[in-house]
């Protein structure tokens, strides 16, 4: 027997509507514009902001010369440095911080723990702007926190900014976004049944036998899904400018920054900034699809 | 028609209606009050006080009482902008491409260009009408001047001033390490030798000559053109209608830059390479940290002047100043001994403002001669209109009268800004060691090649 709808098609669709429109006019409109865009030489200012030229490739090849892409400034280099970024803040950082942290506080409880999760969720949900002003004054040269206690112990004042930018703006990454990682660890911590630690302690195992055997093959799927989740959020972050500019000399020049600055500064290149847009577009999909897949993957184990 | 299509057509034409509504604004009387919107890079208290304290005490108040004495009700407003220039140039493209932003702008000449071919800008006589035309003070205004916020022959405001450049120093710091002052170098390697000496008593930072991206035009006009200049070249061949983009000058140019920052550190590069360094660069002036300083008369007349934020109290004590030298003399742009470079700032109105006639009025009233000298009392600087003198500054006077025989102009170009910040990104490479002068001179050669294209570079072989 065939199952009646409550609805009909169109009613079904009249509701969709108002999502749908908003997909379209948010999502896809400026989708296909920017794609459009990457292929002419349109600019904010200058002869081509009223009349830009189609020019095929040309952003893409320029983007992509073999002669000059690994410069500092230019894409290749801006790739090489998120891809350390996001290896060192995200994977490293944020990844490792959040499990040790909620490894770290597994069925306990008292003061200490509530102490340390307020403190890592505040560097989470404060604005951005206030962290990075705070991390500007906590790191500076001469006058910042964290040096004034270092000369205290004796171990001298390193220019964090200037001549370790790229530490600098991974050390306050990993402090950032740690709280994601640590909230989502320590749940998936709650669902591991307290029988299996206890036999394990019953036959004697030390902390990291019980984490190799335990709770890490319990966890993999939860890390996989956190480390994709952050890899894709790093790879777009755009707070780090707000400490080092993308500088020295562009030495902490995120994909996110050197985008910002072709598109929106100087002369405004929306279309060579189109066409960085569409290469990160890909970028983000195709880890979004190995996350997909790999949900998919757990279902089907499930 | 189906019941959802019709109830979504409904919708849809009801939404259409409400967005009308809301975009249709009446036409406003005659009467109504005028509220104008002014907007500069000027802080109350802090970056270009004078101007502030200008408009707020002067202008302002007599112009709306002025208006007010034609029974006309017009008020104007400050906002005061904090940001770099950089910044407010971005701040203004955005604005002015939604067809938004204050009645009023304060502009840098060399952005012009840029502007004007985006369709961004319209001529004063568009924005206002022909009534520009009559106004008395373009007699007072020298063609040259003009030429400020001019663009291919029509103009697009009312220039408020240019400047000259040269190198700034500080007497005390000169002879405690017993240099003679009056000073007047004629050579670049007199103004490294200087360095040395300041260094070895004790100088913190010698000599600072401004390079790197964080300080935009700065490093542009205070530092690179200065030297190279003084090199003998120029970044454009107005004959050939060529930018050049590669020739011994730069090389010359960049070598020194290597001398100064990298090979004896004779200034401090960290300061070119931070966001900030342009402000930290005052500051060291200021607390006689810095011997010599390549700037613009802004920086005597509103940086460093008693009062202000980075104010020297006893600058004409402590503060002198030279003319930069070419490499030898004799060897500088057109075979001069000493060069400078000018640019200039005025004030635009918004083509899209509400109120083009009062906002006319605004630019003119400001730019009289009563206005204008109202100015020079608060600011002694060198006068867009020749019926104003500078008052009551003889350095001031003196700078003008040494330095304008000498200054020459960036190209008005709307390429210009974008080869500024490969000149500027080329000068960072070498001042932070990341390349040799050589190779920071190839790539800017690359990027300008792909800017303006293969057809319009000049390249002045390097024997």
């Amino acid at each position: 027997m065939e199952r009646k709808a409550i609805f009909s098609a169109k009613v079904g669709l009249l509701f969709l509507a108002p999502a749908l429109i908003f997909v379209a006019v948010f999502l896809l409109y400026p989708f296909v514009r920017v794609f459009m865009l990457s292929f002419t030489n349109q600019t904010l200012l200058g002869a081509t902001a009223p009349n830009p030229d189609w020019v095929g490739l040309d952003n893409y090849q320029r983007l992509f010369d073999p002669d000059r892409w690994m410069r500092l400034g230019e894409f290749g280099s801006s790739l090489k440095i998120t891809a350390r970024f996001v290896i060192g803040s995200a994977l490293i950082g944020q990844v490792g911080l959040g499990l040790l942290i909620a490894w770290a506080f597994y069925r306990k409880k008292g003061f200490l723990r509530e102490a340390v999760y307020t403190l890592v969720i505040l560097a989470w949900i404060i604005p951005e702007t206030v962290v990075a002003f705070t991390w500007v004054a906590f790191l500076d040269w001469e006058f910042g926190t964290l040096n004034a206690v270092l000369e205290a112990i004796g171990l001298g004042s390193p220019d964090w900014l200037f001549n370790h930018p790229l530490e600098s703006i991974i050390l306050f990454n990993s402090w950032r976004g740690a709280a994601f990682s640590m909230l989502l660890f320590s749940s998936a911590l709650e669902t591991i049944p307290p029988s299996y630690i206890e036999t394990a302690e019953v036959v004697g195992a030390n902390a990291w036998q019980k984490f190799r055997d335990i709770f890490f093959p319990l966890l993999r799927g939860h890390i996989l899904t956190d480390l994709i989740l952050i890899t894709l959020w790093t790879f777009n972050v755009f707070t780090p400018f707000l400490l080092t500019g993308g500088g020295p000399v562009r030495r902490t020049e995120l994909v996110s920054i050197y985008t910002y600055r072709t598109a929106f500064q100087g002369q405004h290149e929306f279309g060579k900034g189109g066409a960085i847009a569409v290469v990160m577009m890909l970028i983000n999909f195709s880890l979004a699809i190995v996350y997909l897949l790999m949900i998919r993957r757990r279902r089907v184990e499930a | 028609m189906s019941k959802s299509r019709l109830a979504l057509t409904v919708l849809l034409a009801l939404s259409l209606a409400l967005g009308a509504v809301g975009l249709a604004t009446p036409a406003l009387a005659q009467d109504d009050p005028v509220h104008l919107t002014f907007t500069c890079r000027c802080v109350e208290g802090g970056v270009n006080n004078n101007l502030v304290v200008w408009l707020k005490t002067y202008v302002f108040p007599n112009f709306e009482e002025m208006m007010a004495a034609q029974g006309r009700e017009v008020t104007v407003e400050l906002v005061e902008f904090g940001g770099s220039d950089e910044q407010l140039k971005e701040q203004y493209a955005l604005d002015l491409s939604v067809g938004s932003g204050y009645d009023l702008m304060s502009f840098d000449g060399f952005w012009v260009p840029e502007f004007v071919g985006a369709g961004l800008l319209e001529p004063l006589e568009e924005v206002a009408g022909p009534v520009v035309n009559e106004w008395d003070g373009w007699n007072h205004i020298s063609p040259g001047i003009q030429e400020i916020l001019s663009y291919q022959g029509q103009v697009y405001g009312i220039p408020a001033g240019t400047d000259v450049r040269q190198i700034f120093y500080r007497t005390d710091l000169f002879e405690q390490a017993g240099i003679e002052v009056p000073w007047q170098p004629t050579s670049w390697d007199e103004v490294l030798e200087t360095a040395r000496t300041l260094k070895e008593a004790g100088v913190q930072v010698p000599i600072q000559l401004n390079a790197g991206t964080p300080m935009g035009e700065a490093t542009t006009m205070q530092g690179y053109f200065m030297a190279l200049l003084g090199a003998g070249h120029h970044l454009y061949d107005f004959e050939q209608n060529k930018w050049i983009v590669s020739s011994p000058g730069i090389l010359d140019t960049l070598n020194l830059y290597k001398t100064i920052y990298v090979d004896e550190e004779l200034g401090d590069a960290r300061m070119q390479l931070l966001q900030d360094g342009r402000n930290r660069s005052f500051v060291e002036f200021r607390d006689s940290n810095i011997g010599m300083l390549v700037e613009g008369d802004w920086f005597w007349r509103s940086v460093i002047v008693p009062g202000s934020e980075t104010g020297i109290e006893n600058r004409n004590e402590v503060v002198s100043w030279a003319m930069m030298p070419a490499k030898e003399p004799g060897a500088g742009f057109n075979g001069q001994d000493f060069v400078s470079i000018s640019g200039g700032t005025g004030y635009l109105i918004n083509p899209n403002t509400e109120h083009p006639q009062e906002a006319w009025e605004f630019l003119a009233y400001m730019s009289d001669r009563d206005a204008v000298r109202a100015f020079e009392l608060i600011q002694p600087r060198i006068s867009f209109r020749d019926d104003v003198e500078v008052a009551g500054d003889a350095e001031m006077t003196a700078m003008a009268a040494a330095l304008l025989p000498y200054t020459t102009v960036r190209p008005m170009l709307p390429e210009y800004p974008l080869v500024s910040t490969e000149l500027q990104l080329m000068t960072e490479r070498v001042v932070s060691g990341e390349m040799s002068p050589e190779e920071a001179m190839q790539a800017f050669d690359d990027a300008v090649t792909e800017i303006v294209g293969e057809e319009n570079v000049l390249r002045i072989p390097i024997e």
